[in-house]
């Protein structure tokens, strides 16, 4: 099963482990990982799963996806080219080791 | 037949081409749910043909529901094509009405800047700042109820306490607070609903409110920036040509959305206190529940009922022809009570798994802006209510607001026991 780990916005590393086909968001849920609350059950559609990609990853998991994923990230805060909503974020063992830091402003 | 009875037989033996959930009567009697249930498991996608607003669909199942929601290109909130409430007469010029323009009525790209130049007011800083704040006042409130004698929780709590929250974010002056119910309850009614007797009446209060508002706005014009919402708007540089009918629109989505919303929540959680007692004491013993507790309030009683969006192309969805122009309403309090993705959706249950996943401050571009100080004030309010009380009574039935919007209550008689 791919590993990711999640850095909250003090510092704090939460590494879970995620089936392959499952959201990042998912597996911060099912792990109870703090910061990641995912009201909308995965669509793209709160802003409550917002995670910064590390550089060295961004090419994997792709940046933010044009229509909802974009439109949500515009309009939360702190976002930047690095941005995705981790519901969006579909693992599998290419993305094994994914590091997904979280912002200060989700909790 | 008591009315509870009366709309389950009516759920059941009224032909479907004839339901329409919008008659406030409806939700006056808290008569709703037996038709919804029935739109849901029948005609999840219904066609009213004719309402006092005129044709509307209604879209009553939580994934549909979504699915509108997180589709703002084909279903628009633009007030130039409709409105995002039902009733056209509450943001539009039309039969009497005012034109109260805002960005929850607009598309992108003027939505995101309007609704930029105020959500910092609500960034997770201020909340920190605000949360001191909360707690004072929410528990010089409680301490100041009478225990065992019956009063109106929604004046002397709900009431009391979001419009304090309100008359703060705005920095406005607190002994005029009760000013901002006011402008709230007038927005989102029509003449003969028992708030005002004429259109003139309603228009002649908010021009009251714009001017009351205007003179804040100049005063923090002329001062450094704040963080209040008047200033933030009297100093953002994307808000400089802001006409006084934009600014007007604006004040009253931020007074409205600021205050009613979580007045309802606060006055639902009482009830559902009252008939859920054992979740009250769940909470009470255990409180890491009012994580959970918090968001099942604003489920379970949905305080923004519906919202509205209006087609701009003609589409298909769920099998059904939708057509431009034509007004399509989301029942959040139908897909809130969804079974199919709600277990036991009747029941308020405090410590439910995945509490958040709810409909109430809707999804998409315009979830609510204040949905985090809305729980962070439900939160503090129930957390010194539990550490106070042993249980919350009702009294009585409460007398609810004649709304397909707004649903809350206006008289809530409540005894509290230690």
């Amino acid at each position: 099963m791919p590993k990711l780990i999640f850095i909250t916005s003090d510092k704090q590393e939460y590494a879970v482990e995620a089936q392959s086909g499952v959201s990042a968001m998912e597996a911060a849920l099912d792990n109870l990982v703090p910061g990641i609350d995912g009201d909308c059950g995965g669509v793209a559609a709160c802003g409550t799963c917002h995670v910064y990609v590390d550089q060295t990853w961004l090419a994997k998991t792709g940046a933010a996806q044009e229509g909802i994923e974009q439109d949500m990230l515009s309009l939360t805060d702190n976002a930047g080219a690095s941005s995705r909503l981790s519901c969006q974020i579909i693992m599998s063992d290419e993305l094994d080791g994914l590091v997904l830091t979280m912002p200060e402003s989700q909790h | 037949m008591n009315a509870n009875t009366l709309d389950a037989e009516l759920a059941k033996s009224l032909p479907l081409e004839d339901f329409d959930v919008s008659q406030t009567e409806l939700f006056a009697r808290n008569g709703l749910h037996p038709y919804f249930e029935r739109l849901r498991r029948e005609d999840p996608v219904h066609y009213c043909k004719d309402s006092i607003y005129g044709p509307y669909w209604s879209i009553t199942k939580y994934r549909d529901i979504v699915d509108i929601d997180t589709n703002h290109k084909v279903f628009s909130s633009d007030v130039s094509v409709g409105a995002f409430v039902l009733d056209d007469t509450t943001l539009n010029a039309v039969d009497g009405a005012m034109y109260l323009p805002n960005f929850l009525g607009m598309d992108p790209p003027t939505h995101d800047v309007h609704r930029m130049a105020v959500s910092p007011i609500v960034a997770p800083q201020n909340l920190l700042r605000f949360e001191k704040l909360i707690r004072e006042r929410t528990s010089e409130v409680l301490d100041s109820l009478p225990i065992g004698e019956e009063f109106n929780w929604v004046d002397l709590v709900s009431i009391e306490l979001t419009t304090m929250m309100l008359a703060t974010l705005l920095a406005f002056p607190l002994e005029d607070r009760r000013k901002l119910t006011r402008w709230s309850d007038i927005v989102t009614t029509r003449p003969g609903y028992g708030l005002v007797d004429s259109w003139e009446q309603r228009e002649a209060e908010l021009l009251e409110c714009l001017a009351y508002f205007q003179r804040l706005y100049d005063e923090r014009k002329a001062l450094p920036p704040r963080p209040d919402l008047i200033s933030m708007l009297a100093h953002a540089p994307t808000m400089q040509d802001l006409t006084a009918t934009d600014f007007l629109g604006m004040l009253v989505l931020l007074i409205v959305g600021g205050n009613d919303t979580t007045r309802s929540s606060m006055s639902g959680g009482a009830l559902a206190c009252h008939l859920y007692p054992d979740e009250f004491t769940k909470v009470k013993n255990n409180p890491s529940l009012l994580a959970s507790m918090v968001p099942e309030i604003v489920r379970w009683q949905t305080p923004i009922a519906h919202m509205r969006r209006t087609a701009l192309e003609d589409v298909e969805f769920r099998g059904k022809q939708i057509r431009k122009g034509d007004k399509v309403v989301m029942w959040y309090l139908s897909g809130n009570r969804d079974d199919e993705v709600i277990d036991r959706p009747m029941d308020f249950i405090a410590d439910r798994p995945r509490a958040r996943q709810h409909l109430s401050f809707g999804f998409g571009i315009h979830r609510c802006l204040g949905n985090r100080l809305a729980e962070l004030q439900l939160k503090v309010l129930w957390e010194e209510a539990t550490k106070r009380y042993s249980r919350i009574e009702v009294v009585g039935e409460p007398t609810r607001v004649p709304s397909n919007l707004i649903n809350g209550f206006i008289d809530m008689q409540v005894r509290l026991h230690v």
